[in-house]
């Protein structure tokens, strides 16, 4: 049994690595990258504390696994809109630089 | 307690009217086709005959109830309510008819009847572009509801409501040819000044209201109520910052009557009326001079226990009263206008009926209220019709030797001045003389003064009808000669309607006839109106007049009234270039009289300037153009401004990244908050 500390604390990990990822890197395709780990280190954290309290108010509960699923629809959604941003914005700048596109400001 | 009998057909007295007026609304506004003339009359005559007739119909029921007190309620639901506890204020949807506003339903529908139909005549040449034919008679529906509303209501908010409607419609009559920028500015005039009255009638409502809280008594606005628990609160004495002690009834009373001298043209807040002669010669009939003008009488008669225990109040009713009708009585006299003269008349009579209210005689107060309803609609509608006749020459001036050319119209006139004037066995015979003996009578301070007034009062009338007569129908013509010839008796549809109140007008007196009458014949309870009337009034010692005493003054008072007709026969028939003389030799007075006292000028100079000027130098200028517009609106806008420009635009710097930074930055200072 891998006690939840473990658990908590690789999503932590990943969670941060994911944070760093999007605000230091300049390629958005590695920026996205950076928030489907940090989506999936949610996930984790959620499976974890199903595991650790598998009952709810209404007996045996899948609270935490549901969320789980409902978090990566969501998330193959993003990454396809993302994607296609990505795309679009390519071919509009030849470039995947974040801070190509910066023109919406004061 | 009175008996409250449930009768569910009396919400159909005013409903009928409303659901006329809102066809009309829904045709003019919305649907905006022509509706055929048939049908608007149809609709708009039917709803207040019907409402007539179902009105003889509750009159009927309410008689034939069992125990003279009985009152005939339709409760249809709380229309509002709030606050919890004694303090808790409710408001129902209900009316009432108690013999006091059966009287006056009848007189509203029965008359307003009778003025709808000859209104399809009046109105026929009125412009068909704009739809005038169809938009008056929605606007003399929603009227006939509103002055209905006021009269049933069982609470005094219903009355509000009423008495704002009533004055609502008629600001949009008085305007009704809006394209004349004068007859819009004589409406907005009236409505102005109703609204200082309503302002009083409102705070009389607070402070009956809080009254009864600060008593303990949850007693609420409905009629019954009140006078249930009015004598938990009549001793009440409230201090003045000066000292003394007033006792609350009489602020009370002063406040509503602030709000009857508004609507019923009284001193000081009589000017809209004169003015509210710029409307349809049938609105001033049946808005101006029968009922809406009378609905102030109506509510000090509604009041009468609060003002049986207000001895100030009523003693100021009284001699405001008087002195009004003194007062536009003589205005009355140098006036050439012919509407503008029944428009003083009406202001003097309501102050008869003041007068009477005043002094306790409350059934004296409705009698001339319904008598005056009778004649004065008469008298105005006849008016009408010789203003038709004269091709909309309303100058008395160029009128005269009418009497030939518009026989019928003639007989009908002859009949409302004979019945005003106060000549005997006509309508108001009977019941200025009750008037009269009630000013005598009655205890309050200078009644003898009164008295003399209303009689000196009586004699000006009589005087200024029959010269207002002579001139218009006797003589020679002083119209223009090509006038002259065109010169027309009105459609039947007009004058018929003439003879029914000219009957009514003779013989409307026989409601009232003295019980001094009654004792010759050996008959009780003569006065049939009083009889109806008496239950619902507050219980007083009866003032007692000798039967010598009585007949006396019903002597001065029929002599003085033939000493009026006597002077306006010889001045304006015998020799009429006297008059002329006359205004020439007291040319001072005269100005003074055909200018109103200067009393517009007055008002115009102390009250309407200087409120222009403060309204434009503080309120607009200084509060909406520089506080409102330019600290709060403008101030805020150059504010945020002034910091974006130098500071917070750098924020957004289009770097998504920084976003995604401060962003971050913000959620680990709520997680510290939170969790720290």
């Amino acid at each position: 049994m891998i006690p939840l500390d473990h658990v908590i604390g690789l999503s932590a990990i990943l969670f941060t690595i994911g944070v760093v990822g999007v605000v230091t890197r300049r390629n958005v395709i590695v920026i996205l990258m950076s928030i489907e780990l940090m989506l999936n280190a949610v996930n984790l954290a959620f499976v974890g504390g199903n595991r650790l309290w598998p009952t709810g108010p209404a007996g045996v509960s899948y609270d935490g696994q549901v969320f789980v699923l409902m978090v990566i629809t969501v998330a193959a959604a993003e990454v396809a809109v993302g994607l296609g941003i990505v795309i679009s914005m390519f071919r509009n700048r030849d470039s995947v630089n974040i801070d190509d596109v910066s023109l919406l400001k004061w | 307690m009175v008996n409250e009998t449930p009768e569910s057909l009396l919400r159909w007295i005013p409903l009928l009217p409303l659901l006329a007026a809102a066809f009309h609304g829904v045709a003019i506004g919305i649907v905006r086709r022509p509706t055929p003339r048939w049908a608007v009359i149809a609709l708009s005559c039917g709803a207040v005959v019907l409402s007539f007739l179902l009105s003889c119909y509750a009159f009927i029921e309410l008689v034939s109830l069992p125990g003279g007190s009985s009152v005939l309620v339709d409760r249809l639901y709380t229309w509002f309510g709030a606050g919890i506890g004694s303090t808790r204020f409710t408001a129902d949807l209900a009316f009432r008819v108690d013999p006091l506003s059966a009287v006056m339903i009848l007189v509203v529908t029965g008359v307003g009847s009778l003025i709808h139909v000859y209104s399809i005549g009046y109105m026929d040449d009125d412009d068909r572009d704009d739809r005038g034919f169809q938009r008056f008679f929605c606007y003399m529906n929603l009227f006939t509801f509103s002055m209905l509303m006021l009269v049933l209501g069982d609470n005094l908010v219903l009355m509000f409501l009423g008495w704002e409607g009533v004055g609502l419609c008629s600001y949009l009559l008085i305007g009704f040819w809006y394209s004349d920028r004068a007859n819009a500015y004589c409406g907005s005039k009236a409505f102005i000044v109703n609204r200082i009255g309503d302002f009083g009638f409102l705070i009389g409502i607070f402070l009956l209201f809080k009254a009864f809280v600060d008593a303990g008594v949850p007693a609420g606005v409905g009629f019954a109520e009140i006078a249930e628990h009015f004598e938990k609160i009549a001793g009440v004495a409230i201090a003045t910052p000066w000292g003394s002690e007033w006792l609350l009834v009489n602020v009370i009373g002063l406040c509503f009557f602030v709000g009857a001298a508004g609507k019923s043209a009284q001193i000081p807040l009589y000017v809209w009326l004169p003015d509210a002669m710029a409307g349809p010669t049938p609105v001033s009939a049946l808005i101006h001079a029968a009922t809406m003008v009378t609905a102030g009488v109506y509510m000090v008669c509604r009041l009468s226990f609060l003002y049986a225990a207000a001895p100030v109040a009523s003693a100021l009713i009284a001699w405001t009263g008087a002195l009004t009708a003194l007062f536009a009585a003589t205005i009355a006299i140098a006036q050439t206008d012919i509407k503008k003269v029944l428009a003083y008349s009406t202001v003097s009579q309501l102050g008869y009926m003041f007068l009477a209210a005043g002094c306790g005689g409350y059934t004296g107060a409705i009698f001339h209220l319904v008598t005056h309803a009778f004649f004065k609609a008469l008298l105005f509608l006849g008016a009408g019709a010789v203003i038709l006749a004269m091709h909309h020459e309303q100058d008395i001036e160029k009128m005269g030797g009418l009497r030939r050319r518009i026989p019928r119209t003639h007989i009908v006139f002859f009949t409302g001045v004979y019945a005003i004037s106060g000549f005997p066995l006509a309508s108001a015979f009977f019941s200025k003389d009750e008037i009269l003996v009630t000013a005598w009578a009655s205890h309050v301070p200078g009644h003898q003064a009164l008295y003399t007034i209303a009689l000196l009062t009586a004699g000006i009338t009589a005087f200024y009808m029959w010269r207002l007569y002579f001139k218009t129908f006797h003589g020679e013509s002083r119209a223009a000669v090509e006038a002259a010839q065109h010169v027309h008796e009105p459609a039947a549809l007009i004058v018929n309607p003439l003879f029914v109140l000219a009957f009514l007008s003779v013989f409307g007196g026989m409601l009232g006839i003295p019980q001094i009458y009654g004792d010759w014949f050996g008959i009780e309870n003569m006065h049939s109106l009083n009889n109806f009337l008496a239950p619902i009034w507050p219980p007083a010692e009866p003032h007692q007049v000798a039967h010598v005493t009585e007949l006396l003054m019903t002597g001065a008072a029929v002599g003085i009234a033939l000493l009026g007709f006597g002077i306006a026969h010889h001045l304006y028939v015998q020799r009429p270039e006297l008059p002329g003389r006359i205004a020439e030799r007291l040319a001072g007075f005269h100005t003074l009289l055909v200018h109103k006292y200067y009393v517009d000028e007055l008002y115009d100079a102390v009250v309407v300037r200087p409120l222009v000027k403060f309204s434009d130098a503080v309120l607009f200028r200084a509060v909406d153009a520089g506080l409102i517009d330019g600290v709060a609106v403008n101030g805020t806008a150059t504010a945020v401004r002034a910091l974006a420009a130098n500071g917070l635009r750098r924020f957004q710097s289009g770097l998504a990244q920084s976003y995604v930074a401060s962003m971050l930055v913000g959620t680990g200072a709520i997680l510290w908050y939170l969790l720290g």
